[in-house]
């Protein structure tokens, strides 16, 4: 494993017309915690429920109403921080950050400004050649998330639903250590693993449980930062990776022609791929965050967070490294399974107690194919990890052969079974007698005493021999021992 | 008892032992209160009655005190600050903005109340959202101070925010009043009208459910005639609220039984700061005259500095209204109460926060603004935050050889209507002497002590350490029966 120095450059160089630009990427993603309740109240945060049905009267910021901390929010994003390796302030402070929007019931959001709970940490992201970069982070905070505006539901009004107005979110702040699309994109999903494994966010893009604010510049490769633009509220990965190559794009065919970049808010068009400008740095808010006064400042036990960090689940990171050893799979294979937690868990399931070698070939090729084929996530798989595991083992003792093995695969998948059952029921049994299969041979030798002859000429002939075997025994022959003694009958040795 | 005018006369405590006894029902009692109030709408204490209510309350504490139930305010007739939510009946802060809002929820503090059978007369008239020392800034107009000046009949401010909680007290309109104070809003009204006023520790009742002005100044506390009455009153409003994260979790002492009536052993602090310009001369002599009744009553005297004293009202006009800038955001027009349509949602923020809003609350809103902008920040909000943190220290050092502050409560009596509204900051001078205790977090108490030349009541304000409240109670019982003031104001007001 190799891991690159953050600032390493010359690494993903862009081509211009004057020369090559390297791209720099921070990301500021918002992670919504998982947990039954919203940050500052009791309402639930149940997604996809009728509009405003779960909100308390603090979400809606109703006069005289209070927040309270929910401390079950606070142990996830401590949860979170350490698996980030990252540094746990036993002492931060709720702010307000101040502006006016219909879907912020209160006037401002309650946020983390100046005392975040948790400080530096890193994220080594892998990349699809096998290299590895590390990604700073610079701090996470909680903060609450706010309302929803809906502008089509009548001509000239907009309608609020505060159902998300409160629910708690994870600030995660990255340094600008990224250096391409992939990269980042790559960042992200390490991220939303290591979440997904922590339980303390489930990485739903598509729900908004995860949206990230994109930080681009450009500079030619040794110089300083350039002046970075802010994507707002990127909501999947594929967007984040065409946000990142349209502005670097805008923004050195910008400097080519002579310009200047300004530092400016920018919005993300998904239907176009293009970013525009939503408002200048002189436009910017002024939020006047000021700590909360209705709030204490929050402090933590030391041994209430070594507890968290004892309880911590194995990581990717450390998954990887033990599948690499303990299977003694590739890196870029047990890459691939520890990508996603229950990926892992579903390989160790059918690795246990098997040749690990054919346990990751089986799971990562046909296994991982067939539910790509059929868009399905693991969770909503027709095959057992057990039923895989028991083809396996019906490999292994040449009940079938691998090619046999892989139809038998393709029924357990369309519809289910077990696979010794299935094998079976089709008569897709190997023949490992080897008088039978002598017998067989013996006649397709008999029926083509011309080509038996050829064969000693031309020995590639005999794989039209062999073929002649599968044929003849539905393919249930057992390869190598059909080769065996072709090769004797034939006098091929 | 037969005559039920007289019922009014009685204080908390009388009336509740009355009740206790049997000697008049809870109706009764009620009825005179309601009589009281309807003859009175001349001072306009009230933003809204709940007569309906009140009945139905006093129905339910008779039977309970028919069955020898009766809870410790069981029947006993209140006013409540119409900043306390209160479900089902129009809380509106004093402010237009909160046109027909009906909270579908209780206070903390006001179900503390009514957990303990106290009835409910109505909600009463304040300065808009807290925000004022007269009780002119009030969108349902003045309250008028039931005093007037020996021979004249100039009408005078109640002093405020509380000002309908002291006015309706002073008056005999309610037993006994809640109210809020984050600057001296009860303090100052009460010397202003010639009641007992007390803040406690911040802290010590919940705010949840109180229309917020500042949060890390507001408290509750009661107004009532009498120290004892304050603290059977503060016994039941206070205490821990898991609702309110800043509720300190601490038992309540039955604050009565701090009433020991001697001050044996007291050290008092007489801060030498607290002696400013302008300060009356008879309002002094009542001072030196307090510390009189101190020495008597077996307390030492001690003097004290309090060096920072001369920032707190700066300080203090920092701190509130930032934090008022961003408590009154959510009067937007969106979900409740006032809403004024615009051409676009900017328009009719605008719009709504113009009309909704008075302009005390505008002027407050647009300073805290100010202070917490960017580049402004640093050189007043912070700035006025250590101040903060100097004036708390301030009185920490005093308290390692003292036990309890004397001072005034105001710098002078009742003002006239309209004196004073057009020079915010002689209006915000009449809180310099309650401002500290606020920026402090610290209990006040204000009680009156006797009659200016003109006949109008003064006060004077005892400050304790934080949490003991009951040491406030026993030396203003003291100073309460030293100083005899029974004087109420006469009546002019109503059916004469």
């Amino acid at each position: 494993m190799s891991t690159k120095h953050p600032h390493d450059s010359g690494h993903k160089l862009i081509a211009g017309a004057t020369g090559d630009w390297e791209v720099v990427i921070g990301l500021e993603v918002h992670a919504q915690v998982t947990s039954q309740a919203k940050l500052f109240s009791g309402a639930s945060t149940r997604y996809g429920a009728e509009q405003n049905t779960q909100v308390s009267f603090v979400d809606a910021a109703m006069p005289g109403m209070l927040p309270v901390i929910n401390s079950y929010c606070v142990e996830q994003a401590v949860r979170t921080g350490l698996g980030l390796k990252a540094k746990i302030n036993t002492m931060s402070k709720f702010d307000r950050k101040n502006y006016f929007y219909p879907d912020l019931p209160q006037g401002y959001q309650i946020s983390q400004f100046k005392y975040p709970i948790v400080g530096e940490g890193e994220v080594l992201v892998d990349l699809a050649d096998g290299e590895t970069v590390k990604v700073r982070i610079e701090r996470l905070h909680l903060e609450q998330d706010a309302g929803k505006s809906i502008h089509d539901l009548h001509p000239n009004m907009s309608y609020v639903d505060l159902n998300r107005s409160g629910i708690a979110l994870m600030e995660i702040v990255s340094m600008p250590d990224m250096r391409s699309s992939l990269e980042a994109a790559a960042y992200v999903r390490k991220l939303r693993a290591i979440v997904r494994y922590l339980g303390t966010c489930d990485g739903n893009m598509e729900q908004g449980s995860m949206r990230a604010d994109v930080n681009v510049s450009v500079r030619r490769p040794g110089d300083p930062l350039g002046t970075r633009c802010e994507i707002k509220n990127v909501n999947s990965i594929r967007f984040i990776s065409q946000a990142i190559e349209y502005e670097a794009r805008r923004q050195i065919d910008i400097i080519e022609e002579g310009g200047v970049i300004k530092q400016q808010t920018r919005l993300f068009d998904s239907k176009t791929s293009t970013t525009h400008a939503m408002r200048s740095k002189e436009e910017a808010h002024d939020y006047r965050y000021f700590p909360d006064p209705d709030l204490l400042p929050l402090e933590l036990d030391q041994a209430w967070i070594d507890a968290i960090k004892d309880s911590l689940p194995e990581l990717p990171d450390e998954k990887k490294a033990r599948f690499i050893s303990d299977y003694g799979l590739s890196a870029y294979d047990a890459g691939v399974l520890v990508a996603e937690k229950d990926r892992a868990a579903f390989f160790e399931k059918v690795a246990t107690g098997r040749d690990s070698k054919l346990a990751s070939n089986w799971v990562t090729g046909e296994f991982f194919g067939a539910l790509n084929k059929a868009g399905l996530s693991i969770a909503k798989t027709p095959i057992s990890a057990n039923q895989l595991g028991k083809l396996i083992d019906l490999i292994s003792d040449k009940t079938v052969s691998g090619r046999i093995a892989k139809q038998v695969f393709e029924i357990m998948f369309e519809s289910g079974g077990d696979p010794a059952q299935i094998i079976e029921e089709n008569g897709l049994k190997q023949v490992t007698d080897l008088s039978a299969i002598e017998s067989v041979i013996d006649k397709i030798i008999d029926a083509h005493p011309d080509k038996a002859e050829q064969v000693k000429e031309k020995p590639k002939m005999m794989g039209w021999f062999v073929g002649q075997v599968m044929q003849q025994t539905g393919g249930k022959a057992n390869p190598q021992a059909v080769n065996q003694i072709l090769k004797e009958k034939l006098g091929l040795n | 008892m037969t005559d039920n005018s007289d019922l009014t006369e009685l204080t908390l405590a009388q009336a509740r032992n009355g009740l206790h006894s049997k000697d008049f029902t809870a109706r009764e009692l009620t009825q005179s209160y309601l009589s009281a109030m309807d003859d009175a709408d001349e001072l306009n204490c009230f933003i809204s009655k709940t007569p309906d209510q009140a009945y139905d309350m006093a129905d339910e504490a008779d039977a309970r005190l028919i069955k020898g139930e009766g809870r410790p305010l069981e029947g006993v007739p209140l006013g409540v600050k119409d900043l306390f939510c209160t479900q089902g009946v129009l809380t509106s802060a004093g402010s237009h903005i909160l046109d027909g809002f009906a909270p579908r929820y209780e206070s903390t503090v006001t179900q503390h109340l009514w957990r303990d059978g106290a009835v409910m007369l109505g909600k009463l008239n304040m300065d808009e959202f807290a925000m004022g020392s007269s009780n002119e800034n009030s969108y349902y107009g003045p309250v008028i101070n039931p005093w007037r000046r020996s021979g004249d009949m100039a009408k005078l401010v109640p002093g405020g925010s509380s000002g309908g909680s002291a006015a309706a007290v002073a008056a005999r309109l309610v037993a006994a009043a809640t109210g809020t104070d984050t600057g001296g809003s009860i303090r100052q009204p009460a010397a202003l009208t010639g009641i007992v006023g007390m803040k406690p520790t911040w802290g010590r009742c919940s705010r949840w459910g109180i229309v917020a002005f500042a949060s890390s100044l507001d408290q509750a506390g009661p107004l009532t005639r009498s120290v004892r009455d304050a603290a059977i009153l503060l016994t039941s409003m206070a205490g821990h609220d898991p609702m309110d994260s800043t509720s300190i979790d601490s038992p309540v002492p039955d604050f009565e039984r701090a009433m020991t009536g001697e001050m044996r052993g007291l050290r008092v602090g007489i801060p030498k700061e607290y002696r400013v310009d302008g300060m009356s001369d008879e309002i002094d002599s009542y001072w030196r005259q307090g510390m009189d009744w101190c020495r008597a009553a077996g307390a030492e005297i001690v003097d004290i500095s309090l060096p920072h004293t001369h920032y707190a009202l700066p300080a203090y006009y920092i701190v509130a209204p930032a934090e008022a800038s961003s408590n009154l955001a959510r009067y937007d027009g969106v979900r409740y109460g006032l809403r004024v349509d615009g051409e676009d949602i900017t328009d009719m923020y605008e719009r709504t926060r113009a009309e909704g809003f008075g302009d005390e609350v505008k002027r407050r809103v647009l300073m805290g603004t100010y202070v917490l902008s960017a580049g402004y920040y640093d050189a007043y909000y912070l700035k006025a935050q250590k101040v903060r943190t100097l004036i708390a220290n301030d009185f920490a050092q005093a308290f390692d050889r003292i036990d309890l502050i004397l001072t005034p409560t105001v710098p002078d009596a009742a003002f006239g209507l309209g004196e004073k509204s057009e020079d915010p900051i002689s209006m915000y001078l009449n809180d310099v002497f309650t401002v500290p205790v606020n920026l402090a977090g610290l209990p006040g108490l204000s009680l009156p002590v006797g009659l200016n030349a003109q006949g109008l009541p003064l006060g004077l304000q005892l400050i304790g350490k934080a949490l003991d409240e009951e040491t406030l109670f026993r030396a203003g019982g003291v100073l309460e029966e030293a100083a005899g003031f029974t004087t109420v104001p006469q009546r002019w007001w109503g059916d004469v």
